[in-house]
């Protein structure tokens, strides 16, 4: 882990500070003189050698202070700390009901294995899986916001439970039926994986009812690989769904990445990589852990 | 006596069939596999006659009134166009202002020489095939050139994606070892960081320092450089299962290089994964370069592709204008399912052990 993430400072100081080098340029605008644009090196110091710059990336990350927003002088600290509720306000929910439902139409789906129901089901996921998120956005967003009127198009508020009951359910909709297509797909193969191996077919012959089969043995053991799915899935929980965050203009962290981009603010993409790397280690290590809970063979050396 | 022997006829040599050929025998059996290779194959040579010209080469031309209405539905309002017309014809005369106005005995001169210059004004057409956009361009035809950058460049970034992908693979599991151990951290960096961050963060350095190139360029770059990871790991897997088989050991007993047995005794035999990875990618990089082109990061807003259409359509659909979204997402949808099913057919096809 730890030379993952000093791995992973060195790759995001290369890309922005000796890939990227020194946008004054790009801050000072079209009308600048040379005398402005030290300035501007100065203040961000990209004049220094590459080594200090390290120097100081490091002290950054590890002291939460990446200094201010290049473009709103915000504190970057406080840029994240503000812009996580939101997300996870969308997110967490998005990931609950997503994982809950896809458990349940696989299981479902792999109980009728073979059939037309199982083919129908899983040509639909198909073409739906090949439709753009965009489209679904902008249709839907469409359909329910502005024809039907049932969700606001887009807009946030100050109180927490305003926001989950009104602004967010239409995005966590929309999240969930895209997100739900392919996880569906997966599920349901883990499933098919579990229900042709030897220990199945001893349930089965010792009169073991076929619900009970799937619901405690198939079940039990297909949760390992969904568990690490989940797993890979959890990171992006925390950066959001940028797409819906700009449709629906939910305040997260997900916008601010792609405003951050548009305005060339380095310091804010740096901190939110940096951090999402060393969250997506963590979330890793903890996944591991789990398994031992899920599964007896697993154990730690 | 003793008969004369007579040689035995040789039975006639059996040519076993070859991977490719066995694959081939098999996908022409698939009859979803071969019609989703039609549809994807009527996509590239439609991307090719795009490229060369002969098919909607003049989609650029603004041949339609503004949000001309698609040719099924040639009734409906206009309001759009309309307004436009009005306001031309609205134009009043210009005030009168010759008694001050010192350009005024030359006004007649200029008239007369304008007259002389004959202008083919076109006459616009009230509906299109497939509708028209604001500036009244054909949608069916500019979907046909929206496809072929969206293909291109998730067809070209695929094909760097794998090389990458194949290479660092192959060293990594045939060398083992110290490069191994490097390619692995390497790999672990990359995946460490949620995908879609990674890309913007490449994105966000290309479009301030502009190295990454000009026009579709930076975009294939940007897919390239951040999706190998999958690949790599696959191939790596092979090349370690590969580099210790008879047939390379043997290869090397005979003296073939290290190079030679990489790229020519065990590529040809991982080259299945290979090619069920790109295509794969083809289609997770047609998606991505749509969401990027809608934000801005993906092609140059002087090009067409798809994301750039659907970023147009997102405000036309609220005056009711629903075709280029249409056109955009359901061209779209057709190339991305046909694509993804020849991906599974051809991993069933190169796959002997399933079925």
């Amino acid at each position: 882990m730890i030379p993952t993430l000093a791995g992973v400072i060195l790759l995001i100081f290369l890309l922005f500070n000796w890939v990227g080098g020194d946008p004054a340029h790009v801050l000072a605008g079209k009308i600048s003189n040379p005398e402005q644009i030290k300035n501007i090196r100065k203040q961000l110091g990209v004049d220094e050698p590459y080594l200090v710059q390290l120097w100081v990336f490091v002290k950054q990350v590890f002291t939460f202070d990446f200094g201010r927003s290049w473009s709103t002088n915000e504190e970057v600290s406080r840029i994240l700390l503000t812009r996580i509720g939101p997300t996870l306000t969308v997110m967490v929910p998005v990931l609950v009901i997503e994982t809950v439902l896809a458990v349940i139409f696989a299981v479902m789906v792999a109980y009728v294995r073979g059939r037309p129901t199982d083919r129908g089901i899983m040509a639909i996921c198909t073409v739906a899986m090949s439709i753009s998120f965009l489209v679904y956005i902008i249709f839907f967003q469409w359909l329910f916001g502005f024809i039907l009127g049932w969700f606001p198009v887009q807009g946030w508020s100050e109180s927490f439970t305003k926001n989950l009951l009104t602004y967010a359910p239409l995005p966590i909709m929309l999240a969930v039926a895209v997100g739900l297509a392919p996880s569906l797909r997966l599920y349901r193969s883990f499933f098919l994986d579990e229900i042709n191996q030897d220990y199945v077919r001893t349930a089965r012959a010792k009169g073991v009812p076929e619900k009970v089969v799937m619901m405690k043995h198939v079940m039990r053991n297909a949760l390992i690989p969904i568990l690490t799915n989940v797993g890979i899935l959890l990171p992006g929980v925390f950066v959001g769904s940028f797409l819906l965050e700009v449709f629906f203009s939910i305040p997260g962290l997900g916008r601010e990445i792609i405003t951050a981009v548009n305005r060339s603010d380095f310091p804010v993409i740096k901190a939110v990589t940096v951090y999402l790397a060393m969250l997506t280690m963590i979330i890793n290590l903890l996944v591991d852990v789990m398994y031992k809970f899920v599964d007896p063979r697993v154990s730690f050396k | 006596m003793s008969a004369v022997l007579t040689h035995p006829v040789p039975p006639p040599r059996q040519e076993s069939p070859g991977l490719w050929t066995l694959a081939w025998r098999r996908l022409k059996q698939d009859t979803v596999g071969m019609v989703s290779l039609g549809v994807v194959a009527f996509f590239l040579l439609m991307v090719a006659g795009v490229a060369t010209g002969i098919v909607a080469g003049d989609w650029n031309k603004e041949k339609g009134v503004s949000y001309a209405n698609p040719s099924f539905m040639a009734g409906a309002e206009n309001l759009e166009a309309k307004a436009l017309q009005q306001r031309d014809a609205a134009k009043a005369a210009p005030v009168d202002l010759s008694d001050i106005d010192p350009l005024a005995p030359r006004y007649k001169e200029w008239e007369e020489r304008a007259a002389k210059i004959s202008i083919t004004e076109t006459k616009r057409a009230e509906t299109l095939p497939l509708g028209g956009d604001k500036w009244g361009r054909d949608v069916l035809k500019k979907a046909m050139k929206g496809s072929e950058i969206s293909i291109l460049v998730g067809l070209t970034a695929a094909l760097f994606a794998t090389v990458l992908g194949v290479m660092l693979g192959a060293a990594a599991g045939y060398w083992g070892g110290w490069v191994n151990d490097f390619l692995e951290w390497f790999y672990n960096i990359f995946t460490s960081i949620p995908y879609i961050l990674l890309i913007l963060a490449f994105a966000a350095v290309a479009a301030a320092t502009g190295k990454f190139g000009k026009g579709i360029l930076p975009i294939i770059l940007i897919l390239a450089l951040t999706g190998w990871t999958g690949i790599y790991r696959l191939i790596r897997a092979e090349y370690i299962k590969h580099s210790n088989r008879e047939y390379v050991k043997a290869a090397q007993a005979i003296g073939a290089s290290n190079a030679s047995r990489m790229f020519v005794h065990i590529l040809p035999n991982v080259s299945h994964v290979a090619l069920v990875q790109l295509s794969q990618h083809v289609v997770s990089f047609i998606k991505a370069e749509v969401i990027l082109s809608f934000l801005g990061f993906g092609v140059p807003v002087d090009m067409v592709s798809w994301g750039t259409m659907l970023a147009e359509a997102q405000n036309e659909l609220v005056i009711g204008k629903w075709w280029q979204l249409f056109a955009a997402g359901a061209s779209m949808a057709i190339l991305v399912t046909a694509f993804s099913l020849l991906t599974d057919s051809l991993r069933d096809a190169l796959d002997p052990k399933i079925k």
